[in-house]
């Protein structure tokens, strides 16, 4: 088929039915599946053969890891060790043992168990990243937990790779040892030189990534070419994936790390957004793909074993998953929700079974099965989602007093959340923290991000007038919400519907100008703060210090200005909103406040009217005394 | 400094505005620590006609309001002040609020009888026990002679010195005898309504 038109024939059922899947509240996961599964051969037929753009589109998981990897610092990694290493390992090999138990249970020999447990183990990144990002989800703990799991099992395959050929029970119908995960050039090799290419590889990527690809990318920066920028970008990722191959690595690990290595480089944000669509379209058609490869005639022929094999796989990952989360402490609401994500079998299942059939692990029919279960597996995991979502939409409403589980990991509830941490919210975060308050940052500027999470704060990313955020930022039980946005209408929708949703947080939010800061009130905020008045009053104070003024007198005079703006700022509150009484009143109230104001700050000036520590008056009545008594003796004589 | 404000004049000031009632000022710049003065602040406060007015609360940048704080003192017959002895004197705060309040030409001097007639109350907490207060004790000096500055500063403005109220050992008494102390606060400081202002001034 002439290449063009089956492009045409991808996009147009992307562009069609994805929107319709958002629409009914199915996700874009399901859409793209659903597309892939109609056109594809065993349905409209508008597409044929799957494996070459299945390979292309498998790319889009690669390039979705490189993202995840940028987002990533090494010491968030670390700070994920026990989430990756206890909470992931326990999964693959409890899911592997649960099902290979369960398939014994049917029959199958335990060698042939053991690695369709493996196989099936192994959950869709693609699928649980994307669905949890639509969520909301995947920067909370649901998504960090889910996220840790995913990583160990791309770390798990290069074990599989080697354990698999051992469990052969049939004749292998092809030698080739890494089979269809990618032709490894190393193979061959004796083990301790696998091993160390190995390490030479993931040497090369982060050395690279350290000392080689600044001076690269800065010398293209100058050039000022935007798509050559873009490509060297890609060629970053393509090259990675390859050296990755090479050594029998998976590429999408490779490209995770090397997306780490550039994450703390001043070009990530650039990689990003270069990279971005590719990631979007190249994931849909890994997806079409997908749902394409679902084999209808088989599931036509054995309709009632395939539904018993997709439901008995994730019930049972869904339970394995369930009960380690909450062995790791999860809350019975988010261990729920990251059993459900995790419930089905992922793309690496594909992978593993082109390789166990050629290996003579697994019988050709038997493997035909899977693939249809796990793609089946793949297209209910929304569903799943959905599941979840309205049981525990329907528990919530069912014991309303009890407050919900955020689906939080963390121990600690958070007292506050501060939405936006620039040059604002920073200070006023710093000395709550400063204080024991425990609090919760949401911002959009990813770097701020990553200063802050060096330092050990927990950030979440994304737009603070998000609800879905909110919560799992863990709103519901915090005391305070601190508005710091950047943005002014931002500011007013996030106090109006922060308000509307939780009527006793206390909420503060800091403000523009005077308009703004009514405008805040109206909307429901406890307490406004003008962003430049503490400021530039500080600095008037210096300027009265600099202008002779003595550091206390500068101070007081600091002083009483603040006062009769606080004062002027209430008594103006009630005409607010009446745009021609309010300018009347300002008029009139600006002339008597400045009249009080001159009064006061007289006080300060000596020689004026009485006032603090002026001793004025009360030298003259002393001096009058003393001549008083002085005439008196005088007299006296 | 002057001795004493004109018997004439403070007498025939008193025709003052309608006044009513107790300023309960009170000064304690680490509140949520002295459980003594919280106990007695709480008890005080919620009698009729005593106006609870927490200094450091107000002006916790000393950032004191000339204006308001003379209205306040102009409207009440009897002034309290409650504070933890801090180097036998008041609280920072609360010295400044004499000083940049109780003005020459307000408060005293040959113009300022805007308090003539009025009572002045001081109730304080000592860490010390009460035989420390003694010439044979540690602070060698009593009560009475380390609060004679604000029985000084009542007689100058042809105020009235009632008996201070003083809890000694604030620290280490127990909520017992914390509880029977903030009653017989409550009931003295109520006394101060009911009884008759003395009309003799220090003439």
């Amino acid at each position: 088929m002439p290449f063009l038109i089956q492009a045409m024939v991808y996009l147009g059922a992307a562009v069609i039915s994805v929107p319709i899947a958002k629409r009914l509240g199915l996700g874009s996961v399901l859409g793209y599946l659903i597309a892939g599964v109609v056109i594809g051969p065993f349905a409209l037929s508008l597409v044929g053969e799957q494996g070459d753009i299945m390979k292309f589109a498998e790319f889009g998981v690669v390039i979705l890891l490189f993202l995840i990897g940028l987002e990533v610092q090494p010491s968030t990694l670390w700070d994920m060790r026990k989430a990756i290493f206890g909470f992931g390992g326990a999964q693959v090999v409890g899911t592997s043992l649960a099902i290979a138990a369960a398939s014994m249970l049917l029959g199958l020999p335990w060698q042939t168990a053991l690695a369709v447990g493996m196989v099936l183990a192994m959950s869709s990144t693609a699928i649980v990243l994307q669905t949890l990002d639509e969520k909301g989800l995947r920067q909370g703990p649901v998504g960090r937990a889910a996220f840790g799991i995913l990583l160990l099992q791309d770390l798990a395959v290069i074990p599989m790779f080697a354990l698999l050929p051992t469990l052969a029970t049939i004749a292998p119908t092809v030698h080739e040892a890494a089979g269809g995960h990618g032709a490894s050039l190393v193979a061959h090799l004796p083990r301790w030189a696998q091993g160390l290419s190995v390490l030479a590889a993931v040497g090369v990527v982060v050395g690279g990534g350290r000392y080689l690809v600044r001076p690269i990318f800065r010398f293209i920066a100058e050039a000022r070419l935007r798509e050559i920028f873009t490509a060297a970008a890609l060629l970053i990722v393509v090259g990675v994936a390859n050296i990755m191959q090479t050594v029998g690595l998976s590429p999408a690990l490779g490209a995770f790390l090397a997306g780490v290595v550039l994450a703390e480089s001043e070009f990530r944000r650039e990689l990003e957004s270069d990279i971005e669509p590719f990631r979007g379209l190249l994931l849909g058609l890994f997806f079409i793909t997908v749902g394409a490869g679902i084999d209808l005639r088989l599931v036509a022929s054995q309709p009632l074993v395939l539904i018993g094999l997709v439901l008995g796989l994730m019930v049972l990952k869904f339970l394995v998953l369930f009960g380690l989360a909450r062995l790791f402490g999860a809350p019975a609401r988010g261990a729920a929700a990251v059993a459900a994500a995790l419930a089905q079998g992922g793309e690496f299942a594909f992978v593993l079974l082109t390789f166990t059939v050629g290996a003579g692990v697994i019988g050709a029919t038997l493997a035909a099965l899977l693939t249809a279960a796990v793609a089946v597996s793949m297209a209910l995991t929304p569903v799943a989602m959905i599941l979840y979502e309205r049981i525990a939409q329907m528990l919530d409403a069912a014991i309303p007093k009890v407050v919900p589980d955020t689906g939080a990991f963390d121990d600690s509830e958070p007292d506050i959340i501060i939405a936006g941490f620039g040059r604002f919210g920073q200070i006023t975060g710093r000395l709550l923290t400063a204080n024991g308050f425990r609090s919760t940052v949401l911002d959009s500027d990813i770097e701020q991000i990553d200063l802050l999470r060096r330092f050990g704060r927990r950030v979440h990313y994304g737009d603070a007038t998000r609800m879905d955020l909110l919560r799992a930022a863990g709103i519901e039980r915090a005391r305070m919400l601190i508005v710091a946005l950047d943005d002014r209408e931002k500011t007013v929708e996030l106090v109006e519907t922060a308000r509307k949703a939780f009527p006793d947080l206390v909420i503060l939010a800091r403000a523009w100008d005077r308009r703004h800061a009514y405008d805040l009130l109206a909307n429901g905020a406890d307490a406004v703060e003008r962003e430049t008045f503490e400021a530039a009053l500080a600095l008037g104070t210096t300027a009265l210090q600099k202008l002779g003024y003595r550091a206390h007198r500068a101070h007081r005079a600091g002083a009483i200005f603040r006062r009769h703006d606080r004062k002027s700022f209430e008594d103006l509150r009630p005409v607010w909103g009446q745009e021609e009484a309010y300018i009347l009143a300002s008029r009139d109230a600006a002339q008597t406040m400045d009249k009080l104001l001159n009064a006061d700050l007289a006080r300060l000036r000596p020689g004026d009217a009485a006032g603090a520590w002026d001793t004025a008056t009360l030298d003259e009545e002393l001096k009058e005394r003393a001549e008083r008594e002085a005439a008196k003796r005088e007299n006296a004589k | 400094m002057t001795d004493q404000a004109n018997p004439e004049e403070t007498t025939t000031s008193i025709a003052a505005p309608a006044t009513s009632g107790v300023l309960l000022t009170l000064a304690h710049p680490a509140l949520e620590r002295s459980r003594a003065n919280r106990a007695l602040a709480k008890a005080a406060k919620g009698l009729e006609g005593v106006t609870f007015h927490d200094l450091y609360e107000t002006y916790p940048d000393f950032a004191i309001d000339i204006e308001a704080e003379q209205e306040k003192l102009l409207a009440h017959d009897v002034i309290a002040v409650q504070f933890p002895l801090y180097w036998y004197a008041t609280p920072a705060l609360l010295k400044e609020w004499f000083d940049l309040v109780w003005l020459h030409g307000f408060a005293y001097g040959l113009d300022g009888n805007a308090l003539a007639g009025k009572r002045l109350f001081a109730a304080c907490t000592t860490g010390g026990a009460a035989k420390a207060y003694h010439a044979h004790g540690y602070n060698r000096f009593s009560m009475d002679e380390f609060l004679r500055p604000l029985e000084q500063t009542a007689y100058l403005c042809g105020m009235v010195w009632e008996t201070p109220f003083v809890v000694h050992g604030a620290a280490i008494k127990d909520d017992e005898e914390l509880k029977a102390e903030a009653l017989r606060y409550r009931a003295r400081v109520a006394s101060l309504m009911t009884a008759p202002a003395d009309a003799e001034l220090g003439a």
